[in-house]
């Protein structure tokens, strides 16, 4: 990027600030730590120069945003054209309280709507369930028939509004339940934008919410991408998360190897069903997490975007809409402290601004009360006003990629995307995704780092303030958010009152033309649309799918 | 010899979230103890039947879904139920500070939170093994 005869009058330069300068002021007052690491242990220098960057080539690595490589956003305007969108995850209790929820948030701002569904949803489990007993409501709202999915959503102007779905093993079954609700209302799925989370490979490595075993789940995953391509052509049929894997304790090295991995995976599986990458990758979208350390995300979110587009090239990807990387981000749950929990809006300010300069389409931020319950309504406000101040009164939004040049930036950018070259080897070695899976690489991977972490703080070696070092003795006083325990009486109530009026014998057929198609090798989401529209719920329509492709279960690794 | 302390670390219902369960599992071992780890999602039931199978002194239970109410107290009346008053029953997750005294009420011994070191546990388990 720099003449020769420049780069030696630098080097010559900095060899003297080193051993002049720098020595005599280390003298005076050393350094506070013998090295500084970020948190996937990249050893970061004093300082960063045109030295650092000598090797990259502006317009083959770095270029223009909305052109290739894509180093510096997806799009030419950025955010001068579009802020991100605003979508906090939400959810709890009935439809109802979640509808009112929703509401709430539209009414403050908000732009995007994004589901958080609670444990037995995502297990396909009705609330009446044995397993669901005390999960109702608890970690999001329960959705068990195309019923509870028309109140979710009741009001709600589904054609002009989009809405993410955090769901993975039942994926098709809630987004059948989501198109069959809207077309109720004549709204065609041509018009529905949005996303469902449907990525199975993070949740055998991390989220833990899987049901069936990889391979037929994989299959689901292709049905719903040729579905989605052909009839709900505004919809992204994944978002590849690399979320919940850091969460679980992996550093931003190992998130950006691991979600870029799966993402070639289902690519390749995509693929092999004889679908054209061109159609259905512009469907594709991820979501990453935002965490503590501050560049190393934004480096992150950078080489992120240069990989995925190298990497769809040489998947064969043609049109330029199939190299974008497009995702989301939400700010690190886990960096948040039950201890002095007001701080945690300044924590996710900092995660917040990380995503923002690492050119995110869409936001969630985190909560400050969140280390200890579901948001109250107060503490989603602040989140959601934290978003606008950056967008509205920072300035950072004014210019595109304004940390684009910078010589730590850039250096980093170029040593995430080499680590994570690397892991992509070692997964490679290993014989791709799922044998590494089976073999439990992931897991072992990203329990080691969570433990090396845990340790470092427990060291002081990471400071956590107000839980290794300014710790106070205090009354935590913050409203907490109940979930109405009457709820889940009214809900099994709702439930026991479709099954008496429902047609039963349309879901008996719908559910065995299902299982008929499940064994074979059809495309099931016009069977599943059939059962959910029948009101066959969500327990009975899993289960047929359960009786056909079995059960995973999980080696246990700590 | 001193025998070995043998904690079941236990997730129990549908919570996927096993990050501090398997942490505090590792630093339970690395501190000398003998642990056994359930996996995901298991009943009340099947923990303490584990707990009773293995001779367990402590049962550590993990929820982060909320859904410690009714899950930690249930594991405590069905040890009752069965008859065992000696094992140690601790708990740890998203647990909201009101619901910490309700629990020990209930019979859990101690609940631990986000935040808590490592070695705070290690040592509260040594002091309060039953047996």
């Amino acid at each position: 990027m720099y003449d020769r005869k420049e780069l030696e009058s630098i080097r010559e330069r900095e060899r003297r600030w080193n051993q002049e300068r720098v020595k005599e002021w280390l003298k005076k007052r050393p350094e506070r730590a013998e090295s500084f690491r970020t948190l996937s242990g990249i050893e970061v220098k004093r300082l960063y120069t045109p030295l650092d960057i000598e090797d990259l080539d502006y317009s083959e690595d770095i270029g223009f945003p909305g052109e290739y490589p894509f180093t510096r956003g997806i799009h030419a305007t950025m955010y001068r054209g579009r802020l991100w969108t605003f979508r906090q995850f939400s959810g709890f209790g009935t439809a109802e309280e979640t509808n009112e929820r929703f509401k709430y948030l539209l009414a403050h701002g908000e732009t995007g709507l994004s589901v958080a569904f609670d444990y037995p949803t995502l297990y396909g489990y009705d609330t009446d369930h044995p397993m669901a007993k005390g999960e109702f409501g608890k970690c999001g709202v329960a959705v068990s028939s195309l019923e509870d999915m028309e109140i979710l959503f009741k009001d709600i102007p589904v054609d002009k509004i989009t809405t993410s779905m955090t769901i993975n093993g039942p994926a098709a079954i809630i987004w059948a339940m989501y198109i069959a609700a809207a077309e109720k209302r004549g709204i065609p799925k041509e018009s529905l934008g949005g996303t469902i989370q449907n990525d199975i490979l993070k949740e055998y490595i991390a989220q833990k919410s899987y049901i069936f075993p990889p391979e037929p789940s994989m299959r689901l995953i292709v049905d719903t991408i040729e579905y989605g391509m052909k009839y709900v052509p505004k919809w992204n049929t994944i978002s590849i998360s690399g979320y919940h894997i850091r969460e679980a304790g992996a550093t931003a090295v190992q998130e950006l190897a691991f979600t870029l991995a799966d993402g070639f995976e289902y690519v390749k599986a995509a693929i092999s069903r004889g679908l054209d990458i061109d159609k259905f990758a512009p469907r594709l979208s991820f979501f990453f997490n935002a965490h503590n350390n501050f560049f190393e995300e934004i480096a992150k979110f950078r080489a992120a975007r240069r990989l995925w587009a190298r990497g769809m090239k040489e998947l064969g990807a043609k049109k330029e809409r199939s190299l974008w990387m497009r995702f989301h981000t939400q700010t690190a749950g886990c960096s948040l402290t039950a201890q002095q929990p007001e701080i945690n809006v300044i924590r996710v300010t900092l995660q917040a601004l990380a995503a923002v300069l690492g050119g995110t389409q869409s936001l969630h931020t985190n909560s400050l009360d969140e280390a200890l319950a579901l948001p109250s309504e107060k503490a989603v406000r602040i989140a959601l006003r934290t978003q606008q101040i950056i967008a509205y009164e920072s300035g950072v939004t004014d210019t595109v990629d304004p940390l684009g040049g910078s010589y730590y930036v850039e250096w980093l950018t170029e040593r995430m995307e080499e680590e994570a070259q690397r892991y992509f080897d070692r997964i490679e070695e290993l014989g791709g995704v799922i044998p590494a899976i089976e073999k439990g690489f992931f897991q072992r991977e990203i329990a080691e780092s969570a433990y090396r972490y845990q340790q470092e703080v427990e060291r002081g070696e990471r400071v956590i303030v107000g839980v290794n070092r300014y710790v106070m003795d205090e009354e935590i006083d913050i409203p907490i958010l109940r979930v109405d325990e009457e709820g889940e009486r009214r809900q099994i109530e709702r439930l026991r009152r479709l099954k008496e009026r429902r047609d039963s014998s349309k879901v008996r057929e719908s559910l065995s033309r299902l299982k008929r198609a499940a064994e074979g090798d059809e495309n099931l989401m016009p069977y599943i649309l059939d059962c959910v529209k029948s009101y066959a719920t969500l327990g009975e329509t899993t289960d047929v799918l359960r009786e056909v492709f079995g059960v995973y279960k999980e080696p246990i690794i700590f | 010899m001193e025998r070995k302390i043998r904690v079941l670390v236990a997730k129990p219902g549908l919570d996927g979230h096993d990050r501090g369960a398997k942490v505090v599992a590792r630093a339970l071992r690395d501190a000398g103890m003998e642990v056994i780890y359930t996996g995901l999602h298991q009943t009340p039931e099947m923990i303490v039947e584990t707990a009773i199978q293995e001779d367990a002194h402590v049962i550590g239970l993990s929820a982060l879904s909320g859904a410690h109410f009714p899950l930690f107290p249930e594991v405590v009346r069905l040890l009752k139920e069965r008859g065992v008053d000696d094992i140690l029953v601790i708990g740890g997750g998203i647990i909201p500070p009101e619901d910490i005294p309700k629990l020990k009420a209930a019979g859990v011994d101690e609940v631990f939170g986000p935040g808590t070191p490592l070695n705070e546990i290690v040592e509260y388990i040594r002091r309060n093994v039953k047996r």
